[in-house]
Order: C-alpha cells, then structure tokens, then sequence
C-alpha cells in the first residue's frame, strides 16, 4: 500500500517548530509533576488540577486519557499512533467521544508522561480536554468538503485553538467552555447546546462573517444558546469571543459548581442584559490589538493545505454499476455517503455503530485499516463526527466499492448513520465514575433489536442519545428519542424523552413518563418507533409527525401495559 | 440481611481499584477484602486508611461502600461497586472478571 508521507496529508493543520516545542515543554512539564506526585512531594489535591489539564481523569478501574482531536480532524499517522497506544498502553481499543476528541480506558500514571510524548511525536496531545478552560473547539464532520459549506470552520476553529490554549484569563474559568463552530446551511455541530455556538457565513459582498450565539448547554439544567449577534465582521471574530468569555469570567458564579456554566449567566442575567455586557466589552476590545488580520486567515488557511480534486464526472459510472450490483453496497452508499463539493468524489461515513456493538469504540486493528484506507482513497485525512463515527471525506466515487469492501471485511461496513441504530451513548457506569447507569448495554440491546438495515432504512433518520447521568455526555436532552439513566436506590432505570433536536431548531425533548426498567426500555423504543410509523405521513419525519399528534399516543402505547 | 462494608481506593501509580486487606495492606480482589459489620469500626478504618494511602503515595479516592454477603462472598449493593470490583458489564474479556 502506498502510503502519503507525514505531513503531505489534506486538511490537517500543520505545526510548525513553535507548536512543536510548546507541546514538548508540556510532556516535560507533566513528567516532572508526575515524578513529584509519586515521590509524595505534591498531594493528590495539588496534583489533581494539573492532571486534568493534561487531560487525564480517574475512572472506575483506572485512569482514563481524554486525548484532544481538534475539531476532530486528523492525520492517518496520528491514527496508527492512536492504535499504538491503545495497543501498548491500554487494551487494544480507544472510545471515540461526542466530543471529537478519543478515550483510552485503562491507563496508568506512571506510563502517562511517556505516552504524552508519543503523541507529541505527531503533534498530537491532551490539551483543553479536561478542566475550567476552553475546550477543544468542535466543528462539522464534512468541513472542507461538503456539498453544503459556505465556510471552512476548521481554518476559525484553529484560530480559537491557538487564541484560547495559553490565554492567562481563560485557564481558570468559573467552568468548562465549549464552543462550536458550523458552516455549512445545515446545522451537523450542534452549536446551540454549547457555550458559544458560531456560525459562520457569507453576506451579499461574499466577505465572512459570524452569527454568536452564547448560553447553551444541556447537563442538569439545559438551556437553548441564545442568539447575541447576527452578525460579526471576520476581523472581529476573536475580540467578540473575548468579549463573551470576559464577561463571562467577570460575572459567572465560582460559589456553586451547578449554577457556573454560561448558560446559568445568560439565563439569570436575561438575553438583553448579557448582550449589552458583552457588547460594551466588545466596544473596549474592539482595536489594532485584537483584530483578526487576513494576512493571519490566509496563513493558518495555507496551513491546513487542502486535496486538490481531480477533474471528474459528476456520475460515477463504476460506482452506479457497483451498487446495481450490490444490494448491501447501494444500501451503505445511500445511508453513509454524502455529497461532497467536488464532482466525481463522496464523503463516506464509517460507522462505529454496528448491531449489537459498543458505540464509538475502536480496535487498534480497526483504527491501522481506517488510516491505511484514509491513505489510499482519501487524502490520509480522517475526521471523528460528533455522533462518534468516523469520516473519511474526500473519495472517489470510483473507489467507494472498494472503500466499502474494505470496510465490510472489519465490520465497519454497518449502513446505519443517522438511523436508529446509530446511537450516541456516553461511556456510562461501565467505565465512568460520575454515572448512576450504564448506556452501553442499552445502545446494544436496542441497535441489536433493529438490526435489520432495512427497517432501520424505513424508519428513516430518528436519533437515539443515551446518557449514564444527568451531566448528558450522551446528549440525551436532543435526542428524538432520549435516554437518561437514573439510580433508583442503587437499581439503574431509564427516563425517556421525545422531541429532541441538535440541529438550528434546536429543542429540548419531553419526559414521556415514568422511568422504565431496562429491559422495559427497548420495548419501549419499538413502542414509539411503531406508533410513529402507524402515524406519519409521506416524508414526514419523526419531529413533524410528534408535532402534529402530540405526545398523547406514545405515552398511551408505552405505558399502555401499566 | 446486614449491610457490611469494605474500604476501596484507586492504586496511585496505575489506578488499579484496590481493597483494604488490613491496616496497610491493600489488595485487588474483593474476595480478600476485610468486610466490617460495625460501623464505628468502619469508619476508623476508614480515616486510618485514607491517611495511610496518602501518606505511602499508594492510593486515591479512598472510601467505604455497602456490601452484602451472597453464597458466602462479598456482594456490593450497588451497581457501580459490583462493577468496579469486577470490571464493564460490556467487556467481560477486561478488567478483574477476566482473571477470575
């Protein structure tokens, strides 16, 4: 196979020698406070902070390393290193997060420091994953490729990430920030349950600009983000992001770890008054010292390089015979593939969803084939969606076949994103220290109840979200179908919620009704799913028919046997 | 049936979930955990070995949780501990259970 030397790839930023050194000075930095923490020099309260900023936690049976993806795009190299670890420092798999960003589960202290330097070998590390900074920005799947785009996010979501990394006012928040950026028409980040949803677009002279929107969160009280401003000039974008996280760090409460979000500061100061706080920082900010420079966007854009695209036909000939041929592959191209902005070529989603299996979870074996597969029909680029899938965005509708063949072969072939079976779960009360119920085995029970790809096809697209706890790393409050799970007097039961939506629409869902048990749960799907399907019209889907009927017969189906 | 309890930490240098055996004396099975029924006992053991632990740069995260006895073994009342001393529910082949 021939393989893309390092550093040639598509759309991954490059690090330069200044990037290089700051993350080496960090692995040193942190090898010395392990070394201290061992010896007894630092107490576990004084070294807790610091491990966390290098993105490792404590779990139920070990430590667990979050290692940062920025906006989840990165390079097949980094990928086999990522196998690499899993397979020398952990079990032989890694869990890849709805936060883009890649879990290892079994890690131990003492190897930590060694294993931060292996990531540092290809610019990879665990920066902004954990602790009351800005996180790592997240950002669309398809950025850089999509049909739909109207702006590269990546190039802004870089810029955040090299605004806010050592930024001295953002490195001690009231709590953690995270922000989305999106822009594409349709909506694939979820900016609006983040702290800082941007969305960026063009006006009617074509110059770049951004619509802010803050306060949005799910966790114990979720809230909406709120719009704050339509629109920001580009040369604006980091001194209005400035503006919202100073205000922030001004009036967000440090007394009451429940009420320090920006949502709670957005809410209880109220939507105008917020704004006209953020605005009249944004008017003192405003000024040589924070203007985004073009000269700066052009060169962090060069710096992500780019695929050139060959002239191609719209049509693939090879690949309308391939699916004539193939009933599973015609299946998987509709379900899995996406319109990319070239003609001739596709985005090809690579499910980590199969029925029955653990979401999100990779083998290191797995994770080499996607890389060498990313290497020979996409640019050796991948990207990790939100969703917890993999992306690999920039393929020749010729090679989709053999893509799929591939793929197949690994069971990563499963046709399911976006369906029913392609469930969002956090890790749950299998692996994480905060939850009260396990996600997993409800994920598998019910994806393994509608295995059948072409009921899943009929169903069309209906997103299941299952958080272990109410902090919602599963997203469940904008699920169609939520899932929380609950302790009942040390008995795990499930909270259903319906109507739920992550896109610009956002919404929260509903509480059906009582918590069910779990094996009542999966019939509880199959209720809802079975009175959608009696009731909707042609096209119509699970939202707008929920809409319409109200959530009347779903509570009187799931609940009917009580 | 009476609720006993046991003492548990994650090992410092690995995160390994531990047991206190004895005063000082740490283990990784639950099976050899000492159980306390009296919960001034417990809680004494409890104080001894968060001190101790911390001391020894040997574990973190130190506490006592609730356990039964069920054919004659150590059975945690709640899920998370039953989970943790044994290891995910979804992967059978990792952690403890996959020695047993």
């Amino acid at each position: 196979m021939n393989h893309i030397a390092p550093g040639r790839n598509a759309g991954v930023y490059n690090y330069d020698e200044i990037d290089r050194r700051f993350v080496a000075e960090r692995v040193e930095q942190f090898r010395a406070q392990v070394a201290r923490r061992l010896s007894g020099e630092l107490t576990e309260e004084e070294f807790k902070p610091l491990r966390l900023m290098n993105g490792l936690y404590l779990q139920l049976h070990a430590y667990m390393l979050r290692v940062a993806v920025p906006y989840g795009v990165l390079t097949s190299r980094q990928m086999r290193k990522l196998a690499d670890i899993g397979r020398k420092y952990d079990k032989g798999y890694g869990h890849f997060t709805t936060r883009q960003n890649l879990q290892f589960n079994w890690i131990k202290l003492e190897e930590t420091p060694e294993i931060l330097n292996e990531l540092a070998e290809v610019d990879m590390h665990a920066l902004q994953t954990s602790g009351n900074c800005v996180r790592n920005v997240t950002t669309d799947q398809f950025v850089g490729a999509a049909k739909d785009e109207v702006v590269d996010g990546r190039v802004y979501a870089e810029i955040l990430r090299q605004w806010t990394t050592l930024h001295p006012e953002f490195t001690y928040l009231p709590r953690k920030f995270k922000i989305a950026i999106m822009g594409s028409e349709k909506d694939r980040a979820a900016i609006r349950i983040h702290d800082v949803g941007v969305f960026a677009k063009r006006n009617e002279q074509g110059e770049i600009g951004f619509a802010f929107y803050a306060g949005g969160g799910l966790g114990r009280s979720p809230f909406i983000g709120k719009l704050i401003r339509e629109w920001v000039a580009e040369e604006d974008f980091v001194a209005y992001l400035e503006a919202i996280l100073r205000v922030y760090n001004q009036y967000g409460r440090r007394d009451n770890i429940y009420k320090a979000r920006i949502k709670i500061l957005v809410h209880e100061l109220g939507q105008e008054k917020f704004t006209a706080e953020v605005e009249e920082e944004f008017a003192r900010l405003r000024g040589p010292k924070y203007r985004l420079a073009p000269e700066i966007v052009a060169e962090i854009r060069r710096r992500f390089g780019g695929p050139s695209f060959e002239e191609l036909p719209p049509v693939s000939a090879a690949l309308e015979q391939a699916k004539a041929g193939n009933e599973a592959f015609a299946r998987w191209v509709a379900v899995n593939v996406t319109e990319h902005k070239a003609p001739g070529y596709a985005v090809a989603t690579i499910s980590l969803k199969p029925a029955g299996g653990i979401p999100g979870d990779a083998t290191s074996e797995q994770m080499e084939l996607v890389a060498d597969l990313a290497d020979q029909y996409s640019a050796g680029e991948i990207r990790v969606s939100h969703a917890q899938n993999l992306v690999l965005a920039h393929v020749k509708q010729d090679d989709l076949f053999a893509l799929w063949t591939a793929l197949e072969g690994a069971g990563l072939g499963t046709a399911n994103v976006g369906l029913i079976g392609d469930i969002i779960a956090c890790p749950g009360l299998d692996y994480c220290a905060l939850a009260n119920a396990r996600s997993i085995p409800l994920a598998q029970a019910i994806s393994a109840r509608f295995a059948d790809p072409a009921r899943q096809q009929l169903i069309g697209e209906l997103g299941i979200k299952i958080s272990g706890c109410i902090n919602a790393c599963g997203h469940h409050h904008v699920g169609a179908i939520g899932i929380l799970g609950v302790d009942k007097k040390g008995v795990e039961f499930y909270q259903i919620t319906i109507g739920g939506d992550p896109t610009l629409t956002t919404a929260i869902g509903d509480i059906l009704g009582p918590a069910v048990t779990e094996d009542e749960a999966v019939d509880a799907i199959e209720a809802i799913v079975e009175v959608y399907l009696a009731n909707r019209h042609d096209g119509e889907s699970f939202l707008a028919t929920l809409k319409r009927v109200g959530h009347g017969p779903f509570k009187e189906r799931v609940y009917a046997a009580d | 049936m009476a609720l006993l309890k046991a003492i548990t930490a994650n090992r410092l240098r690995d995160g390994e979930v531990v047991f206190l055996k004895a005063e000082g004396v740490w283990v990784e099975r639950l099976d050899e955990a000492a159980l306390f029924e009296d919960a001034a006992a417990a809680d004494a053991a409890l104080a001894a070995a968060k001190a101790q632990a911390e001391r020894d740069q040997y574990g973190v995260d130190v506490y006592a949780f609730d356990l039964t006895l069920k054919d004659g073994r150590p059975d945690p009342v709640k899920a998370r501990e039953r989970i943790r001393a044994l290891g995910p529910t979804v992967r059978t082949d990792l952690g403890k259970q996959a020695a047993a």
